[in-house]
């Protein structure tokens, strides 16, 4: 009886000063002088644009990953070819690496001054330091969700329907669209919206390739780290408190998303 | 023919599951695929309904060479044993399916289906989902889905291998109906000796991965082409070195000419089937009596009895 009061005693205080605390203090020091000054620090031009960047980076991502996301799970689960197993230990592989050595892998290979990076320059097209680079480092760190949201589901949904939808007629687009899609819809939107969570708190490797101009490349986040470092503390927390209320909605999204049984 | 195979083999990873399999299945006929797990009878299926290729020889389905044709070209009906119900739609929109995806008109799809739910009876649960229906529910409506596009065949694989017995005995009279009904060439396989006799015009016996014979369930029966098909159609024991069926044994209370001298182990009363079990010189034999000739034997475990088979029985010399 006591320890098990203890644990849960001991469970909550942790919670309490890892979690809520910090997370309460933020919205507390965000709205201590009420809504209007939250309201103008969120409403300014460089504010808005950091909006406009990081939800544009995150799209960007949610649809590059949805679409890779389908592709690799059905890969995986449906076909077998040599190199599968690579493949599997390759889409975790982002989950692994820190997101800032990500931020620099891609400096390497997209740079101005690097082969690739500089052929696609000459070509009109500046990946580092501008929003093509952000959304590439975006993709890379959300890489794993999706798939890995899809593939339990795929492997549960077994063979046979997509079967019998041929055997009836079906081509192989049809069958797709009526019978795979619908089967695995729910682990689908759990994994873009967990992918969409990852994307707009993605940090470490925007921060690397966005070169952090305001008003151009900055993101929500970074806005974030960049007030407070310039003692704008109202503002930090405003975009911070947004930051939070976006992740808490896109949880509670995950939770109603769920697959039930 | 509806169906002809020709030379199949298939092996799976080094394993041959197929060896030179040639059946031809007649227009119209309802045959059973019957044979122990492992034998390939699911393999030959699928390989007619195109779900799996075969390493060589061919499959013409109404006179069209389908070896390299995709199943959705092959215009068959396959049904599987775990149903494969589209778990997100209706028994209505199941059933239409095939129509759908065949971009048929939506008066004539909606006319087809109701026939075909009438035809399964189940109008009444038109608008359920999979998950709300039995079993054997399922597999009606699946039967449905497979008819609505009116295949050149209707393929079945073990379609009652999930049912409890009460349902599966309810569904193969219902399926044995259904064929007089609509006459469709249907192949349906099955590891029930029982099923494939009480349900099929035709029986292919195949066993690793070999026909070993062909004909209609009482040819079989009575004219086994060999041990193995004799014993995996119904019971046999074995009287002087052959295979008989116990049945056909006689069991007297004198000599007889060709008899041989047996004790009486155990009697078992199986209400109107009376098991007689006896020894033979050493070997285990056993008969099969009506309760009535039991009876007035008055047979007692000790007793010596005179086993011979009957005059017209069928015996095969048995192997091993």
């Amino acid at each position: 009886m006591v320890t098990r009061y203890s644990l849960r005693v001991l469970a909550l205080g942790y919670l309490l000063f890892l979690l809520v605390l910090p997370v309460g203090l933020i919205a507390w020091r965000t709205f201590a002088r009420g809504l209007a000054p939250v309201l103008s620090a969120l409403t300014s031009p460089s504010a808005v644009h950091a909006f406009e960047v990081t939800l544009s980076v995150a799209s960007w991502a949610v649809v590059a990953n949805t679409i890779f996301g389908i592709g690799a799970a059905i890969l995986l689960v449906r076909h077998r070819f040599p190199g599968k197993r690579i493949l599997g230990a390759l889409i975790d592989l982002p989950l692994a690496v820190s997101p800032v050595v990500v931020g620099l892998a891609l400096i390497l290979v997209y740079g101005r001054f690097a082969p690739a990076g500089g052929w696609l320059e000459r070509h009109g097209l500046q990946v580092i330091f501008s929003l093509p680079g952000m959304v590439l480092a975006t993709v890379f760190v959300s890489l794993p969700l999706v798939v890995r949201a899809i593939v339990p589901v795929l492997e549960e949904l077994g063979e046979e329907q997509e079967q019998a939808a041929h055997t009836l007629g079906a081509t192989g687009w049809q069958t797709f669209r009526r019978i795979t899609i619908p089967g695995i819809r729910w682990a689908l939107a759990y994994g873009v919206v967990l992918c969409l969570a990852r994307a707009l708190g993605e940090y470490g490797a925007v921060a690397v390739v966005s070169g952090r101009l305001v008003g151009q490349t900055q993101t929500l986040t970074l806005f974030v780290e960049e007030r407070f470092q310039n003692f704008d503390q109202p503002a930090a927390f405003a975009a911070a408190t947004a930051l939070a209320l976006m992740a808490v909605v896109t949880l509670l999204l995950t939770k109603f998303l769920r697959p039930k049984d | 023919m509806a169906i002809e195979v020709r030379d199949v083999t298939k092996s799976f990873g080094g394993t041959p599951v197929l060896r030179d399999v040639s059946v031809d299945i007649g227009s119209g006929s309802l045959t059973a695929l019957l044979g122990p797990s492992g034998g390939g009878k699911s393999t030959l299926l699928r390989i007619i309904a195109g779900l799996e290729q075969p390493d060589t020889g061919t499959v013409v389905i109404s006179g069209v060479d389908a070896t390299r044709l995709s199943p959705q070209r092959r215009n068959v009906g396959f049904v599987f044993q775990h149903y494969a119900a589209f778990k997100h739609l209706t028994v209505r929109r199941n059933v239409a399916f095939g129509l759908e995806v065949r971009k048929r008109p939506k008066a004539q799809v909606r006319r087809r289906v109701a026939e075909l739910l009438e035809l399964v009876h189940l109008e009444q649960l038109a608008d359920r989902y999979p998950a709300q229906l039995s079993g054997g529910q399922r597999q009606r409506m699946a039967l449905a889905r497979a008819l609505a596009v009116e295949p050149e065949v209707l393929l079945l694989d073990e379609p009652f291998g999930a049912l409890d017995a009460q349902v599966r005995k309810e569904l193969r009279t219902w399926l044995r109906r259904l064929h007089d009904e609509v006459h469709v060439t249907t192949v349906f396989v099955t590891h029930d000796q029982e099923e494939a006799m009480d349900v099929a015009d035709e029986i292919v016996v195949l066993a690793d991965g070999v026909v070993e014979q062909v004909g209609s369930p009482h040819e079989m029966y009575d004219n086994p082409a060999n041990p193995f098909v004799m014993s995996f159609l119904g019971p046999v024991t074995r009287l002087d070195g052959r295979l008989v069926r116990p049945h056909d044994i006689e069991v007297c209370a004198a000599e007889q000419p060709g008899s041989s001298a047996a004790t009486v182990t155990r009697v078992v009363r199986l209400g109107f089937e009376v098991r007689v079990e006896t020894r033979v010189a050493g070997q285990d034999v056993w008969a099969q009596l009506t309760r009535g000739s039991a009876d007035h034997l008055r047979l007692d475990p000790g007793d010596t009895v005179y086993l011979r088979p009957v005059s017209n029985a069928r015996t095969l010399a048995g192997s091993g």
